[in-house]
């Protein structure tokens, strides 16, 4: 038995959220310092982890396996090319989080890293558990850390938000754990790697599809459940906006890859036109809901939905060039959503407003905030050089393919996307200095420059150089799309 | 012999009743040395009780009384959550001018009537035991004579009560008219073709235990006696006498009545989704938290009934572990009830929550996680003992009452998270007292953490269970 460095990597935040909780709450540095060298510890466990994944096999790697209640469920986790990267991006967005604290949030700093760090835990749990139960548990955990994020740091309508977003979320997903009981009865076994194996009964699918499904859709957020993340976005403080755009929509995504498709193929193809369907009204319609919002957080949050409907219409093409285009556009926007909300909170702080016609003029008294902006504002709206780009540019190749009539109205939403996102940018930026408030607004401080500098350059860099993500995947997509074609053809042949 | 051999528990605790009562009169203010005295009974009777495990199951008295793994396991149970009820209560019952001597000696012979009911193999030792308990909690519901509240809802409590064991009476009467025996064995043995006058009567001792579990459409009784009786009354109510109910639950319809399951099951699936949907939405509205857990635990015994609807041993077995983690959620959330006090006097509202978190950081986060795991959030214990029951519900393809049950979590999240709300959201108001005894914080303590820590070894709690097959 090797080291378990998957499972370090899930404990080691719950093991520094426990220690934060025996520091005196009065000590704010060494509340800060530690949280800090526990995330970025992880973020270290998590990169060596990258750099000895063996990209050239699409098995599960690092696997552990352990009795956990006796003769029913076993614990097991692991990772291949397409989850190891959202644990990069975990605990690459935390100690960003964790470091943005200083200045947006005032009271209970203590438990507010506590949160943030037992939400660590839970969110790389979910992208490394290979058992349904196991999954269904850190995916479902995670709303009481961010039910107390957004409930108590929150803004002025924090208790309407938390209650929608924990109420929502929980309705969802409950119908997805009866299917996660079902499939124990039906195949006998909850392990995703034997599941893939066997298959399950192509008569159970469609229900077991509907039932992940209805977790997923709010979770993602997809059009018409989506209405719990524009509230969550702006009630949430900032830190908690970052997780929740970056890396909890991120989990439903996964668990699109890892479990719909994956493990429900057949059902997968029959719900195509359906997934279509409301993956471009979510593009087409939230996006034209984003160009008419004043408040800077909707708009960002409005666009996620956008942006996250892309990567739904992407998965569900099963071609190499979809799923793969889905995958970076997660990556992609889990970095510039971050950065995005990064930025509201930078002026949030200093002005405490978001409505967006109490600002304009920004470049002339903030020049260093303003470049970085356009960064982020472009890396959004899918400018060559940025990582939007690759993505968004995968995802419409790979629905060429399947459809020509979806491909356009898509393309649609890249269109759309770029005047939402270039109006905000033009109405927060340029334009004349008329705002009192904003006379004396300083510029950023040497941590929001680093978190930020961080993030653009990394929308830059991989934008131009995106193989360090793409080679990890792509062999694991690549036998994804193999083994779903021969299930489908498998299944095609038996009807005949 | 061998017979008194094994029940020395039950003699055990006879005898003790008897001589704490004679010291009571005989003795001035011995109040407090009965109760302490109560609690070492308790214990006592816990180690012989544990020590009476057979290996193998036996009938005693002519085939009425039965001992096995299953009933010492109740009892262990029954035993074990009455001392600490005793043990958390202890400061709530000095300070509201309860601890009379009578106090400790009805809880144990309520506890007494409990164990016999558990054991009874014959319906007359079943109603004997049933009277026992019931006739004691009349008593402790409305113990504080001088508030109109309590008075009340001992009255109130009694009433429906002989009510229901009326009907009890009725359905035993005609079990015993079709089937010629009280033994639950001889009546197995005589039952083979199904006869109308036996489907009736085990309705009617059905609606008699629903009464007692405060499944719905019975439970009108509950909010208001939950709210009357004294909190320290209201924490046995929500716990001890459910335990016993439903194993007599288990005991009778998967004892003498097995072959009729397609009989009582729908009886049974009408029950557990009526207390579900109807805890679940009914609480919602409710501004007093004692009143909000008679809801909320009208709502839980859905949830075990749903285990026992299923038919199976993982049902049986999966209900057993339900209670077991509900009685510790219980327990907890009345320990933290115990705390909200000012100066001797004790809050049971909604409101008076507001802004806990800020004076009482421990009691807030340890209140926090028993809410959570109540309203069934995983990783804490009160998730699983839902996923548990479900699973062994949709083993038998009962999806149509796994969906009603898990929607109706999801109504019932909205006040347990209400709490959290006001706990953690709102503004804060004045501090409670910090000066609790050990005994109240280490429950409180210890429970939350079982709460909290589950996940980590579920078989520790499972091992217990895994042995009881009645099928």
């Amino acid at each position: 038995m090797n080291f378990p460095i998957i499972s370090s990597l899930i404990l080691l935040p719950s093991i520094g959220a426990l220690f934060l909780f025996f520091i005196n709450s009065k000590n704010i540095t060494g509340i800060k310092y530690v949280s800090l060298f526990v995330s970025i510890i992880n973020f270290l466990i998590s990169i060596y982890l990258w750099l000895i994944f063996d990209q050239s096999s699409y098995e599960f790697q690092f696997t552990e396996s352990r009795v956990w209640i006796k003769d029913f469920i076993s614990y097991k986790v692991g990772v291949d090319g397409i989850s190891i990267l959202f644990i990069i991006l975990t605990t690459f967005i935390t100690p960003l989080c964790i470091l943005s604290v200083n200045s947006s949030i005032k009271n209970r700093l203590k438990e507010f890293l506590i949160a943030i760090l037992l939400m660590e835990t839970l969110m790389i749990g979910v992208f490394c558990s290979l058992d349904l139960v196991i999954f269904y548990l850190f995916f479902e955990g995670g709303l009481i850390p961010m039910f107390l994020i957004i409930g108590i740091w929150g803004g002025e309508r924090r208790v309407y938000s938390a209650f929608k977003f924990f109420l929502f979320t929980l309705l969802g997903s409950v119908l997805m754990l009866i299917a996660v009981i079902s499939i124990y009865w039906i195949a006998g076994t909850t392990d995703v790697e034997e599941l893939y194996k066997l298959g399950i009964d192509p008569k159970y699918q469609n229900l077991l599809w509907l039932a992940f499904f209805s977790s997923f859709a709010v979770k993602t957020p997809m059009w018409p459940v989506h209405t719990w993340l524009p509230d969550a976005h702006v009630e949430a403080p900032t830190a908690g906006s970052v997780l929740l755009a970056a890396i909890l929509l991120k989990m439903a995504g996964y668990g699109f890859i890892r479990f719909s498709i994956g493990l429900f193929p057949v059902a997968s193809e029959y719900f195509v036109p359906f997934i279509f369907v409301i993956s471009l009204i979510a593009i087409v319609y939230t996006s034209l809901v984003a160009l008419m919002q004043d408040d800077m957080k909707k708009l960002i949050a409005y666009s996620s939905v956008a942006h996250m409907g892309f990567v739904t219409l992407g998965l569900f093409t099963f071609t190499q060039q979809g799923v793969e285009g889905g995958i970076f556009q997660m990556i992609s926007h889990g970095i510039v959503s971050a950065a995005l909300f990064f930025s509201v909170g930078v002026v949030y702080d200093r002005t405490h407003s978001r409505r967006i016609n109490d600002y304009g003029g920004l470049v002339n008294v903030m020049p260093k905030y303003s470049i970085l902006l356009m960064v982020f504002t472009l890396g959004s709206l899918g400018l060559p050089g940025t990582t939007g780009f690759i993505g968004e540019f995968l995802i419409l190749m790979g629905t060429f393919k399947k459809s020509f009539l979806v491909a356009a109205i898509a393309s649609l939403g890249v269109i759309l996307g770029a005047a939402y996102m270039l109006w905000l940018y033009k109405r927060v930026v340029f334009g004349e200095l008329t705002n009192q408030k904003l006379f004396k607004i300083i510029d950023l401080n040497k941590v929001e420059l680093s978190i930020l500098t961080l993030l653009a350059l990394s929308i830059i860099f991989f934008g131009f150089y995106p193989d360090p993500f793409s080679n990890t995947y792509s062999v694991s997509v690549e036998n994804f799309i193999n083994e779903y074609n021969d299930k489908i053809n498998n299944y095609n042949l038996q009807n005949q | 012999m061998i017979n008194l051999f094994y029940i020395s528990t039950e003699i055990f605790l006879s005898l003790s009743i008897l001589i704490l009562l004679l010291i009571g009169v005989f003795k001035n203010k011995s109040e407090l040395f009965i109760y302490n005295f109560s609690c070492i009974i308790l214990l006592v009777g816990l180690a012989i009780n544990i020590n009476l495990n057979p290996e193998f199951p036996i009938d005693l008295f002519n085939n009425s009384y039965k001992i096995d793994y299953f009933t010492t396991l109740i009892k262990s149970v029954i035993l074990i959550s009455a001392f600490l009820v005793m043990l958390c209560s202890l400061n709530y019952v000095k300070q509201n001018d309860i601890l009379k001597i009578e106090y400790p000696i009805l809880i144990l012979s309520s506890i007494l009537g409990m164990l016999v009911m558990v054991s009874s193999n014959d319906l007359i030792v079943f109603y004997v035991g049933l009277e026992l308990q019931s006739l004691a909690l009349y008593v402790l519901a409305a113990f504080k004579r001088d508030n109109i509240l309590s008075s009340e809802s001992g009255l109130k409590y009694f009433i429906l009560s002989a009510l229901s064991s009326g009907l009890l009476l009725y359905g035993c009467s005609l079990i015993y008219g079709f089937s010629s025996s009280t033994n639950f064995d001889l009546i197995y043995q005589n039952s083979e073709s199904i006869e109308y006058g036996i489907i009736f009567g085990i309705v009617f001792i059905l609606v008699g235990l629903a009464f007692k579990i405060t499944a719905v459409p019975f439970h009108m009784w509950a909010p208001d006696v939950y709210d009357g009786s004294p909190t320290s009354v209201t924490v046995i109510f929500a716990i001890l006498p459910k335990i016993a109910a439903l194993t007599v639950f288990i005991n009778f319809l998967y004892g003498p009545f097995l072959e009729m399951f397609d009989q009582w099951q729908a009886v049974i699936i009408f029950l557990s989704i009526g207390s579900m949907v109807f805890g679940a939405v009914a609480a919602i509205g409710q501004k007093k938290l004692k009143r909000l857990i008679a809801y909320s635990s009208i709502s839980h015994m859905g949830f075990a009934l749903a285990g026992l609807s299923v038919g199976t041993n993982e049902g049986i077995q999966n209900s057993i572990i339900y209670l077991i983690i509900y009685l510790i959620m219980n327990i907890a959330f009345f320990c933290c009830l115990f705390m909200l006090k000012r100066e001797n006097q004790y809050f049971d509202k909604v409101e008076d929550l507001s802004g806990l978190s800020q004076n009482h950081p421990l009691l807030s986060l340890c209140l926090m996680i028993i809410l959570f795991s109540l309203a069934g959030i995983p990783p804490l214990a009160g998730f699983f003992a839902k996923f548990y029951i479900f699973t062994a519900v949709i083993e038998q393809s009962m999806y149509f009452l796994a969906i009603i049950g898990l929607l109706s979590t999801v109504i019932a999240a909205f006040y347990y998270i209400r709490l959290i709300k006001v706990m953690y959201f709102d503004e804060q108001k004045e501090k409670y007292d910090l000066n609790h005894s050990i005994g109240l914080k280490m429950i409180l303590v210890i429970s939350s953490t079982i709460i909290l820590i589950y996940f980590t070894n579920p078989n520790i709690i499972n091992n217990f269970v895994l042995d009881i097959t009645l099928i």
